[in-house]
């Protein structure tokens, strides 16, 4: 209930955003820019034939291998960057250099290296993710409180525990941030990767209902959707930070 | 009492911005086995470097620590550090921080060990409890145990209990006397709190401003329990207020 009333206020400025652009489509007599329920009903018809699971299958199917193979990439390197003095003077500067890089800009490369099957997106989106991770996960290690890493010496377990049990736990927290992160990244350089080249996708879905006769309904249609699934996928991270082993870093 | 701890003509120099910044003069003393002895002074005097220096955690510029003889060259599982600020991982819950420092033994009598520690502070029924769901005298009874539970031979203790309010640390002091009756250490503790120190400890020893040596040494030849308002408690707390200046009347 108590939830319900905090929505109030988004959900009628939501209605409110609906409503003028219902009112400004029809006062305009635009022909191309579609009214809210021509939405609805493109939408409608993409779920109807099965088009729209596929893109979405598509898409999912590409930030999924992507982020994961960062996630397998970044997360060790990060904790190795922090913990090694030498690892992060070899690697940081590169990758400080890298980073700012727009992964759209990478698009010529992944083509030529990859043509245009899945993998060049898969690479896009491993390229895109791969870097905040790495830099989060590499200061969650760096800002591990000394009080922890001398009592751990303290007790004078092995490198091993100390690592186990020590230094990746301290630095979780600050991974799954950078997770987070990485797939809010992910899921905006998909739909970008996905209008060059593809036949699949949402990001295919928009470039081709425009292409396809000028079916903006259908582009907005999957804006919304992209929307959608992003805050999806964003809830999803957000039950990791709900972890028990992390919340001492969340809560207060 | 044979000595269990000998200190050696510390020194230790800091560097800082405006150059060297001595810190221990030439400090030299024993701590017998089973003794607890306290060290006192102004603050900022060094006393946790002192502290820092006979665990382990620092090396001296010059002079020896030797436990048992041998060399303090690292810290150890021999001697545990209890600070101010705790350090009780808050990733583990409180069994898994019981049994950190346990290598070595199967997982049931880790998980005994830790059950009876846990027993000894209190803290039945909380070892699955994370420690951000625990108060702060809770947070350090889980740090005492997590210390104990390896049985050391030493606890070294920095102003172990000055984060808590006054009636937790009376509280707390009176639970580590109860434990040390239970269980045979030795006990270094750093404070600034002369009451304390009295209640607790031995034998006090009574450091100068920096670049601290050490001033004067009292024994505290009363018997558990002592009772803080008790006559001799007073006299020697004027006494050792007097050698950190602090007149009694402004005390």
């Amino acid at each position: 209930m108590e939830r319900l009333k905090n929505l109030l206020p988004s959900l009628a400025v939501m209605a409110l955003l609906i409503g003028a652009w219902w009112l400004i489509v029809v006062e305009a007599r635009s022909v191309i820019f579609p009214t809210p329920w021509q939405v609805v009903t493109g939408a409608s018809e993409l779920v109807q034939n099965g088009v729209l699971w596929e893109h979405i299958g598509a898409s999912l199917f590409r930030v999924g291998s992507g982020f994961l193979l960062a996630v397998a990439f970044a997360v060790p390197l990060g904790l190795w960057m922090g913990w090694v003095r030498g690892a992060f003077a070899t690697f940081n500067p590169i990758f400080q250099m890298l980073r700012p890089i727009s992964p759209i800009a990478w698009i010529p490369i992944a083509i030529l290296w990859f043509g245009v099957g899945d993998a060049s997106p898969i690479f896009l989106i491993f390229i895109s993710s791969v870097f905040p991770m790495v830099v989060q996960t590499t200061s969650g290690v760096h800002t591990i409180e000394r009080r922890y890493l001398r009592a751990a010496g303290n007790f004078g377990v092995s490198r091993a525990t100390l690592f186990r049990r020590v230094v990746i736990p301290a630095a979780l927290p600050q991974v799954i941030v950078g997770m987070r992160i990485g797939l809010g990244v992910a899921w905006l350089v998909v739909v970008a990767a996905e209008m060059v080249a593809l036949r699949s996708g949402l990001g295919y879905l928009i470039i081709d209902s425009r292409n396809a006769g000028n079916r903006y309904d259908l582009v907005i249609a999957a804006m919304i959707i992209i929307g959608l699934i992003g805050l999806l996928l964003d809830g999803l991270m957000r039950l990791l930070e709900g972890l028990k082993a992390v919340q001492w870093r969340y809560a207060r | 009492m044979p000595a269990k701890i000998v200190v050696q003509d510390i020194r230790k120099t800091f560097s800082s911005d405006k150059g060297p910044l001595p810190v221990l003069e030439r400090v030299s003393f024993s701590v017998g086995d089973g003794e607890l002895v306290a060290v006192v002074g102004p603050s900022g005097c060094g006393k946790s470097t002192l502290l820092n220096v006979i665990a382990g955690f620092e090396r001296p510029d010059h002079g020896l620590v030797t436990i048992d003889g041998t060399e303090q060259v690292r810290p150890s599982a021999q001697g545990i550090l209890i600070s101010q600020h705790g350090s009780v991982f808050p990733w583990l819950t409180v069994q898994q921080n019981l049994m950190f420092g346990l290598n070595g033994h199967v997982y049931s009598d880790r998980e005994t060990l830790a059950g009876h520690y846990a027993a000894m502070v209190g803290l039945k029924g909380f070892e699955s409890s994370y420690p951000h769901e625990l108060s702060g005298g809770m947070l350090k009874r889980a740090e005492l145990a997590r210390a104990l539970v390896v049985k050391p031979e030493i606890l070294y203790m920095d102003e172990p209990f000055s984060a808590l309010d006054a009636l937790l640390n009376l509280r707390m002091r009176n639970e580590l006397l109860r434990i040390l009756s239970e269980e045979r250490h030795t006990v270094v503790l750093v404070t600034h709190d002369v009451e304390e120190a009295i209640h607790l400890a031995d034998r006090i020893l009574v450091l100068s401003p920096r670049p601290a040596i050490l001033q004067a040494v009292f024994d505290v030849p009363l018997l558990h329990p002592r009772r803080l308002s008790s006559p001799a408690v007073q006299e020697l707390k004027v006494a050792i207020l007097r050698e950190l200046g602090v007149s009694s009347d402004s005390a």
